[in-house]
Protein backbone atom coordinates (compact mmCIF):
# COMPACT_ATOMS: atom_id res chain seq x y z
CA UNK A 1 0.00 0.00 0.00
CA UNK A 2 1.56 3.48 -1.27
CA UNK A 3 -0.10 5.16 1.74
CA UNK A 4 1.72 2.98 3.90
CA UNK A 5 5.37 3.60 2.97
CA UNK A 6 5.01 7.03 3.08
CA UNK A 7 3.69 6.83 6.82
CA UNK A 8 6.73 4.48 7.40
CA UNK A 9 9.08 7.08 5.40
CA UNK A 10 7.39 9.97 6.69
CA UNK A 11 8.68 8.23 10.54
CA UNK A 12 11.95 7.17 10.02
CA UNK A 13 12.87 10.80 8.42
CA UNK A 14 10.85 12.83 11.37
CA UNK A 15 12.96 10.04 13.91
CA UNK A 16 16.40 11.12 12.18
CA UNK A 17 15.16 14.89 12.01
CA UNK A 18 14.64 14.55 15.52
CA UNK A 19 17.95 12.46 16.48
CA UNK A 20 20.53 14.94 14.25
CA UNK A 21 18.68 17.96 16.07
CA UNK A 22 18.55 16.53 19.60
CA UNK A 23 22.38 16.01 18.69
CA UNK A 24 23.28 19.30 17.51
CA UNK A 25 21.67 20.70 20.70
CA UNK A 26 23.73 19.26 22.77
CA UNK A 27 26.79 19.96 21.29
CA UNK A 28 25.38 23.66 20.50
CA UNK A 29 24.33 23.33 24.69
CA UNK A 30 28.29 21.83 25.67
CA UNK A 31 29.89 24.42 23.43
CA UNK A 32 28.21 27.21 24.08
CA UNK A 33 30.05 28.95 27.50
CA UNK A 34 33.23 28.14 25.74
CA UNK A 35 32.49 30.06 22.17
CA UNK A 36 31.05 32.84 24.29
CA UNK A 37 34.24 33.45 26.43
CA UNK A 38 36.44 32.43 22.97
CA UNK A 39 34.53 35.38 21.60
CA UNK A 40 35.19 37.58 24.50
CA UNK A 41 38.42 37.14 25.52
CA UNK A 42 39.25 38.13 21.11
CA UNK A 43 36.91 41.38 21.97
CA UNK A 44 39.08 42.49 24.16
CA UNK A 45 41.95 41.66 23.24
CA UNK A 46 41.15 43.97 20.22
CA UNK A 47 39.82 46.32 21.89
CA UNK A 48 42.87 46.40 24.74
CA UNK A 49 44.96 47.12 21.51
CA UNK A 50 43.18 50.37 20.64
CA UNK A 51 42.57 51.13 24.33
CA UNK A 52 46.12 50.20 26.67
CA UNK A 53 44.38 48.78 29.80
CA UNK A 54 46.49 50.56 32.30
CA UNK A 55 43.76 53.61 30.99
CA UNK A 56 41.17 52.14 32.48
CA UNK A 57 39.63 49.87 35.33
CA UNK A 58 35.66 49.26 34.08
CA UNK A 59 34.44 46.07 32.22
CA UNK A 60 35.76 47.72 28.95
CA UNK A 61 33.45 45.33 26.73
CA UNK A 62 30.47 45.37 29.12
CA UNK A 63 30.22 49.37 29.47
CA UNK A 64 29.21 49.74 25.27
CA UNK A 65 26.36 51.55 23.19
CA UNK A 66 25.11 50.83 19.72
CA UNK A 67 24.62 53.88 17.70
CA UNK A 68 23.54 55.02 14.05
CA UNK A 69 25.77 57.31 12.51
CA UNK A 70 26.33 57.70 9.04
CA UNK A 71 29.93 59.04 10.01
CA UNK A 72 30.17 55.59 11.21
CA UNK A 73 29.14 53.76 8.68
CA UNK A 74 25.74 52.08 7.43
CA UNK A 75 24.97 50.04 9.89
CA UNK A 76 24.78 50.54 13.57
CA UNK A 77 28.27 50.58 15.21
CA UNK A 78 29.01 49.43 18.78
CA UNK A 79 31.22 52.12 20.85
CA UNK A 80 32.54 51.30 24.16
CA UNK A 81 33.47 53.39 26.89
CA UNK A 82 36.80 52.99 28.90
CA UNK A 83 36.72 54.64 32.42
CA UNK A 84 39.46 54.94 35.39
CA UNK A 85 37.66 55.28 38.69
CA UNK A 86 34.24 56.37 37.40
CA UNK A 87 36.17 59.06 35.02
CA UNK A 88 35.89 59.04 31.44
CA UNK A 89 39.14 57.96 30.17
CA UNK A 90 38.84 57.04 26.05
CA UNK A 91 36.68 55.67 23.64
CA UNK A 92 36.53 52.62 21.29
CA UNK A 93 34.51 53.15 17.97
CA UNK A 94 34.21 50.57 15.54
CA UNK A 95 33.23 52.33 11.91
CA UNK A 96 33.12 51.47 8.69
CA UNK A 97 35.82 52.72 5.63
CA UNK A 98 32.80 52.11 2.90
CA UNK A 99 35.25 53.12 -0.15
CA UNK A 100 38.02 50.03 0.21
CA UNK A 101 39.24 49.11 -2.92
CA UNK A 102 37.11 45.97 -2.50
CA UNK A 103 33.96 46.87 -0.55
CA UNK A 104 33.78 47.40 3.13
CA UNK A 105 36.76 47.54 5.79
CA UNK A 106 35.46 47.34 9.14
CA UNK A 107 37.98 49.45 11.00
CA UNK A 108 37.80 49.88 15.64
CA UNK A 109 39.80 53.07 16.90
CA UNK A 110 40.65 53.58 20.54
CA UNK A 111 40.54 57.39 20.97
CA UNK A 112 41.11 59.25 24.42
CA UNK A 113 38.89 62.06 26.09
CA UNK A 114 41.39 64.56 24.53
CA UNK A 115 41.07 63.72 20.98
CA UNK A 116 44.17 62.08 20.27
CA UNK A 117 44.25 58.43 18.70
CA UNK A 118 45.32 55.76 20.89
CA UNK A 119 45.41 52.79 18.22
CA UNK A 120 43.20 51.91 15.08
CA UNK A 121 42.76 48.60 13.52
CA UNK A 122 41.18 46.69 11.41
CA UNK A 123 38.70 44.28 12.04
CA UNK A 124 37.60 42.68 8.64
CA UNK A 125 38.51 43.59 5.33
CA UNK A 126 39.02 41.69 1.52
CA UNK A 127 41.58 43.93 0.44
CA UNK A 128 44.32 43.09 -2.56
CA UNK A 129 46.75 40.33 -0.27
CA UNK A 130 50.20 41.88 -0.78
CA UNK A 131 49.08 45.18 -1.79
CA UNK A 132 46.41 46.55 0.05
CA UNK A 133 46.26 43.79 3.23
CA UNK A 134 49.18 46.28 4.29
CA UNK A 135 46.40 47.85 7.09
CA UNK A 136 46.56 44.05 8.81
CA UNK A 137 48.75 44.94 11.82
CA UNK A 138 50.36 41.38 10.85
CA UNK A 139 51.41 42.18 7.56
CA UNK A 140 53.17 46.01 8.41
CA UNK A 141 52.68 48.79 10.97
CA UNK A 142 51.16 51.15 9.31
CA UNK A 143 48.12 51.27 11.36
CA UNK A 144 50.52 52.73 14.08
CA UNK A 145 51.03 55.70 11.82
CA UNK A 146 47.40 56.97 13.36
CA UNK A 147 48.73 56.95 16.78
CA UNK A 148 49.12 60.02 19.11
CA UNK A 149 47.31 61.91 15.98
CA UNK A 150 44.08 64.52 16.95
CA UNK A 151 41.79 65.26 14.14
CA UNK A 152 41.70 68.99 14.26
CA UNK A 153 38.94 71.18 11.19
CA UNK A 154 41.80 73.59 10.54
CA UNK A 155 44.19 71.08 9.24
CA UNK A 156 42.04 68.47 8.02
CA UNK A 157 43.88 68.56 4.89
CA UNK A 158 46.72 66.70 7.00
CA UNK A 159 43.98 63.75 7.40
CA UNK A 160 44.77 62.73 3.41
CA UNK A 161 47.17 60.23 1.87
CA UNK A 162 50.60 62.00 0.76
CA UNK A 163 49.63 62.11 -2.99
CA UNK A 164 46.58 64.19 -2.02
CA UNK A 165 48.97 66.24 0.17
CA UNK A 166 48.39 64.73 3.57
CA UNK A 167 50.60 63.20 6.25
CA UNK A 168 49.75 59.47 5.70
CA UNK A 169 52.15 57.17 3.42
CA UNK A 170 50.19 55.58 1.06
CA UNK A 171 51.34 51.83 -0.53
CA UNK A 172 53.47 51.11 -3.24
CA UNK A 173 50.85 50.19 -5.95
CA UNK A 174 47.83 50.97 -3.12
CA UNK A 175 46.49 53.99 -3.12
CA UNK A 176 42.15 53.19 -2.89
CA UNK A 177 42.85 51.05 0.43
CA UNK A 178 45.01 53.67 2.75
CA UNK A 179 43.24 56.57 1.02
CA UNK A 180 39.73 54.95 2.49
CA UNK A 181 41.07 54.21 5.58
CA UNK A 182 42.63 57.26 6.42
CA UNK A 183 39.24 59.32 5.66
CA UNK A 184 36.95 57.04 7.88
CA UNK A 185 39.40 57.64 10.40
CA UNK A 186 39.22 61.65 9.83
CA UNK A 187 35.43 61.35 9.62
CA UNK A 188 35.38 59.47 12.73
CA UNK A 189 37.51 61.45 15.03
CA UNK A 190 35.21 64.56 13.80
CA UNK A 191 32.05 62.81 15.14
CA UNK A 192 33.52 61.72 18.72
CA UNK A 193 34.75 65.21 18.90
CA UNK A 194 31.45 66.41 18.00
CA UNK A 195 29.03 63.81 20.01
CA UNK A 196 31.56 63.13 23.09
CA UNK A 197 29.49 63.85 25.91
CA UNK A 198 26.68 61.78 24.40
CA UNK A 199 28.69 59.11 23.70
CA UNK A 200 30.13 58.88 27.13
CA UNK A 201 26.77 59.10 28.83
CA UNK A 202 24.41 57.45 27.44
CA UNK A 203 23.51 54.32 29.43
CA UNK A 204 24.84 51.24 28.53
CA UNK A 205 22.43 49.41 26.08
CA UNK A 206 24.38 46.56 24.11
CA UNK A 207 24.78 42.79 24.80
CA UNK A 208 28.63 41.64 25.58
CA UNK A 209 28.11 38.46 23.98
CA UNK A 210 27.22 39.87 20.69
CA UNK A 211 30.38 40.84 18.57
CA UNK A 212 29.77 43.33 15.65
CA UNK A 213 32.79 43.39 14.08
CA UNK A 214 32.18 39.83 12.01
CA UNK A 215 34.68 37.05 10.73
CA UNK A 216 38.67 38.64 10.06
CA UNK B 1 40.18 -5.25 1.23
CA UNK B 2 41.62 -2.59 3.67
CA UNK B 3 44.49 -2.14 1.39
CA UNK B 4 42.73 -1.59 -1.71
CA UNK B 5 40.51 0.86 0.42
CA UNK B 6 43.83 3.04 1.06
CA UNK B 7 45.30 3.39 -2.44
CA UNK B 8 41.70 4.26 -3.78
CA UNK B 9 41.61 6.80 -1.04
CA UNK B 10 45.00 8.72 -1.25
CA UNK B 11 45.77 7.73 -4.41
CA UNK B 12 43.95 5.81 -7.40
CA UNK B 13 40.72 7.49 -6.78
CA UNK B 14 41.54 10.58 -4.99
CA UNK B 15 38.54 12.24 -4.52
CA UNK B 16 40.52 16.04 -4.81
CA UNK B 17 42.38 14.11 -7.84
CA UNK B 18 40.67 12.12 -9.78
CA UNK B 19 37.11 12.48 -8.59
CA UNK B 20 37.50 16.52 -8.46
CA UNK B 21 34.90 16.86 -5.82
CA UNK B 22 34.87 19.62 -3.19
CA UNK B 23 36.42 21.75 -5.22
CA UNK B 24 34.79 24.93 -3.65
CA UNK B 25 36.47 24.56 -0.29
CA UNK B 26 39.58 23.39 -1.93
CA UNK B 27 40.12 26.13 -4.26
CA UNK B 28 39.23 28.83 -1.57
CA UNK B 29 41.34 27.82 1.58
CA UNK B 30 43.79 26.20 0.07
CA UNK B 31 46.41 29.83 0.57
CA UNK B 32 48.17 28.55 2.92
CA UNK B 33 49.32 25.08 4.33
CA UNK B 34 47.75 25.18 7.83
CA UNK B 35 44.35 26.77 6.18
CA UNK B 36 44.33 23.31 4.08
CA UNK B 37 45.30 21.15 6.85
CA UNK B 38 42.54 22.59 8.89
CA UNK B 39 39.77 22.24 6.88
CA UNK B 40 41.17 18.70 5.64
CA UNK B 41 40.78 17.32 8.88
CA UNK B 42 37.18 18.85 9.66
CA UNK B 43 36.17 17.09 6.42
CA UNK B 44 38.03 13.84 7.25
CA UNK B 45 36.66 14.07 10.54
CA UNK B 46 32.94 14.66 8.60
CA UNK B 47 34.03 11.86 6.34
CA UNK B 48 34.76 9.12 9.08
CA UNK B 49 31.45 10.20 11.34
CA UNK B 50 28.76 10.59 8.26
CA UNK B 51 30.80 7.10 6.91
CA UNK B 52 29.73 4.99 10.02
CA UNK B 53 26.57 6.48 10.69
CA UNK B 54 25.73 5.78 6.90
CA UNK B 55 26.46 2.19 7.50
CA UNK B 56 25.00 1.69 10.68
CA UNK B 57 21.49 2.90 9.64
CA UNK B 58 21.74 1.35 6.25
CA UNK B 59 19.19 -1.11 6.74
CA UNK B 60 16.39 1.01 8.37
CA UNK B 61 16.59 3.41 5.77
CA UNK B 62 14.33 2.55 2.77
CA UNK B 63 15.75 3.73 -1.00
CA UNK B 64 13.31 6.42 -1.14
CA UNK B 65 14.44 8.69 1.62
CA UNK B 66 17.83 7.59 1.42
CA UNK B 67 18.64 11.07 -0.03
CA UNK B 68 17.43 13.04 2.35
CA UNK B 69 18.25 11.27 5.51
CA UNK B 70 22.42 10.97 4.29
CA UNK B 71 22.05 15.20 4.03
CA UNK B 72 20.46 15.23 7.43
CA UNK B 73 23.57 13.22 9.17
CA UNK B 74 26.44 15.17 7.17
CA UNK B 75 25.04 18.14 8.28
CA UNK B 76 24.43 17.18 11.52
CA UNK B 77 28.21 16.64 11.73
CA UNK B 78 29.23 19.84 10.22
CA UNK B 79 27.08 21.37 12.45
CA UNK B 80 28.84 19.87 15.57
CA UNK B 81 32.13 19.85 14.29
CA UNK B 82 31.85 23.57 13.13
CA UNK B 83 30.81 24.35 16.70
CA UNK B 84 33.61 22.22 18.04
CA UNK B 85 36.21 24.41 16.28
CA UNK B 86 34.45 27.14 17.20
CA UNK B 87 35.11 26.49 20.80
CA UNK B 88 38.45 25.34 20.70
CA UNK B 89 40.74 26.43 17.37
CA UNK B 90 38.56 29.54 17.40
CA UNK B 91 41.52 31.85 15.36
CA UNK B 92 41.14 28.53 13.08
CA UNK B 93 37.46 29.34 12.71
CA UNK B 94 37.70 33.06 11.87
CA UNK B 95 40.13 32.30 9.16
CA UNK B 96 38.03 29.41 7.46
CA UNK B 97 35.12 31.20 8.21
CA UNK B 98 31.87 30.66 5.61
CA UNK B 99 33.77 27.38 4.39
CA UNK B 100 33.09 25.12 7.02
CA UNK B 101 29.36 25.15 6.61
CA UNK B 102 30.48 24.71 3.00
CA UNK B 103 31.58 21.35 3.83
CA UNK B 104 28.23 19.95 3.46
CA UNK B 105 27.71 20.67 0.18
CA UNK B 106 31.29 18.77 -0.71
CA UNK B 107 30.16 16.05 -3.01
CA UNK B 108 32.69 14.18 -1.73
CA UNK B 109 31.11 13.39 1.29
CA UNK B 110 27.46 13.04 0.43
CA UNK B 111 29.28 10.74 -2.78
CA UNK B 112 31.24 8.37 -0.42
CA UNK B 113 27.49 8.13 1.81
CA UNK B 114 26.35 6.67 -1.49
CA UNK B 115 28.45 4.61 -3.41
CA UNK B 116 30.43 2.83 -0.64
CA UNK B 117 29.17 3.52 3.03
CA UNK B 118 25.42 2.46 2.21
CA UNK B 119 26.42 -0.53 1.13
CA UNK B 120 29.32 -1.57 3.24
CA UNK B 121 29.36 -3.19 6.67
CA UNK B 122 30.83 -0.30 9.27
CA UNK B 123 34.49 -1.41 9.76
CA UNK B 124 35.42 -0.86 5.98
CA UNK B 125 32.64 2.45 5.61
CA UNK B 126 34.71 4.38 8.47
CA UNK B 127 37.87 2.98 7.32
CA UNK B 128 36.51 4.41 3.70
CA UNK B 129 36.11 8.23 5.19
CA UNK B 130 39.45 8.12 6.87
CA UNK B 131 41.08 7.44 3.83
CA UNK B 132 39.24 10.01 1.14
CA UNK B 133 39.85 12.27 3.92
CA UNK B 134 43.44 11.54 4.38
CA UNK B 135 43.72 11.84 0.15
CA UNK B 136 41.65 14.97 0.24
CA UNK B 137 43.55 16.77 3.35
CA UNK B 138 46.97 15.35 1.56
CA UNK B 139 46.20 17.39 -1.67
CA UNK B 140 44.55 20.32 0.29
CA UNK B 141 48.25 20.53 2.29
CA UNK B 142 50.36 19.78 -1.08
CA UNK B 143 48.09 22.88 -3.08
CA UNK B 144 48.55 25.10 0.17
CA UNK B 145 52.14 24.84 0.82
CA UNK B 146 52.52 25.49 -2.91
CA UNK B 147 50.79 28.22 -3.10
CA UNK B 148 52.11 29.54 0.61
CA UNK B 149 55.29 28.65 -0.64
CA UNK B 150 55.74 30.32 -4.60
CA UNK B 151 53.35 33.32 -2.87
CA UNK B 152 55.17 34.41 0.13
CA UNK B 153 58.20 32.40 0.58
CA UNK B 154 57.14 30.63 3.91
CA UNK B 155 55.64 27.31 5.12
CA UNK B 156 53.14 26.77 8.25
CA UNK B 157 52.71 30.28 8.49
CA UNK B 158 50.20 30.82 11.09
CA UNK B 159 50.34 26.95 13.22
CA UNK B 160 49.23 28.38 16.24
CA UNK B 161 46.11 28.88 15.08
CA UNK B 162 45.78 25.23 14.79
CA UNK B 163 48.08 23.83 17.04
CA UNK B 164 47.76 26.56 19.94
CA UNK B 165 50.79 29.08 21.00
CA UNK B 166 53.65 26.48 21.23
CA UNK B 167 53.44 26.36 17.57
CA UNK B 168 54.47 29.72 16.35
CA UNK B 169 57.91 29.20 15.86
CA UNK B 170 56.63 25.88 13.46
CA UNK B 171 57.47 28.94 10.34
CA UNK B 172 59.34 28.20 8.20
CA UNK B 173 60.68 30.77 5.61
CA UNK B 174 62.33 30.02 2.42
CA UNK B 175 63.02 33.00 0.98
CA UNK B 176 61.83 36.94 1.85
CA UNK B 177 60.23 39.23 -0.52
CA UNK B 178 58.67 42.80 -0.59
CA UNK B 179 55.95 42.18 -2.97
CA UNK B 180 54.24 38.72 -2.77
CA UNK B 181 53.54 36.91 -5.99
CA UNK B 182 50.04 37.69 -6.38
CA UNK B 183 49.14 35.21 -8.76
CA UNK B 184 49.66 32.34 -6.53
CA UNK B 185 47.87 33.43 -3.28
CA UNK B 186 44.72 34.69 -5.43
CA UNK B 187 42.61 31.90 -6.88
CA UNK B 188 43.70 32.03 -10.26
CA UNK B 189 46.85 30.24 -8.14
CA UNK B 190 44.77 27.62 -7.16
CA UNK B 191 43.14 26.16 -10.51
CA UNK B 192 46.78 26.54 -12.16
CA UNK B 193 48.03 24.44 -9.29
CA UNK B 194 45.45 22.27 -9.01
CA UNK B 195 45.85 21.96 -12.53
CA UNK B 196 49.55 20.93 -12.35
CA UNK B 197 49.14 18.55 -9.15
CA UNK B 198 46.59 16.68 -11.44
CA UNK B 199 49.25 16.76 -15.00
CA UNK B 200 51.78 15.26 -12.29
CA UNK B 201 49.92 12.60 -10.94
CA UNK B 202 48.88 11.75 -15.01
CA UNK B 203 52.16 11.72 -15.78
CA UNK B 204 52.89 9.22 -12.63
CA UNK B 205 50.64 6.92 -13.31
CA UNK B 206 51.76 6.68 -17.06
CA UNK B 207 55.20 6.20 -15.96
CA UNK B 208 54.18 3.16 -13.27
CA UNK B 209 51.91 1.72 -16.39
CA UNK B 210 54.61 1.68 -18.81
CA UNK B 211 56.83 -0.52 -16.31
CA UNK B 212 54.18 -2.44 -15.53
CA UNK B 213 53.82 -3.26 -19.31
CA UNK B 214 57.20 -3.38 -19.61
CA UNK B 215 57.98 -5.91 -16.88
CA UNK B 216 54.82 -8.06 -18.00
CA UNK B 217 56.26 -8.47 -21.92
CA UNK B 218 59.56 -9.24 -20.02
CA UNK B 219 58.01 -12.47 -18.25
CA UNK B 220 55.60 -13.52 -20.85
CA UNK B 221 57.16 -16.74 -22.17
CA UNK B 222 55.79 -17.22 -25.81
CA UNK B 223 54.83 -21.02 -26.61
CA UNK B 224 55.71 -21.49 -29.98
CA UNK B 225 52.50 -23.25 -32.03
CA UNK B 226 53.76 -23.54 -35.16
CA UNK B 227 53.18 -26.69 -35.98
CA UNK B 228 55.33 -28.36 -38.43
CA UNK B 229 53.57 -29.83 -40.90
Amino acid sequence: MPLNSITKNGLILTGFALMTTALIAITFDGTKQRIDKQRAKKKLATLNEVVPPALYDNQLYLDCITIDASALGDEPKSVYRARQSGDNAALAVEFTAPDGYSGDIDLIAGVAVNGEVLGVRVLSHQETPGLGDKIEMSVSDWMLSFNGKSFDEDQAKRWQVKKDGGQFDQFTGATITPRAVVGSVARTLAYIEANQHKLFNTPSNCQAAAPTGGQQ
Amino acid sequence: MFKQLTIDGLWKNNPALVQLLGLCPLLAVTSSVVNGLGLGLATALVLIGSNATVSIIRHWVTPAIRIPVFVMIIAAFVTIIQLLMNAFTYELYLALGIFIPLIVTNCAIIGRAEAFASKNPLPVSAFDGLMMGTGFTFILVVLGGLRELLGNGTLLNGAERLFGAGAESWKVTIFTTEHPFLLAILPPGAFLGMGLLIAVKNVIDKKMAEKAAASETKTVVRARVTAES
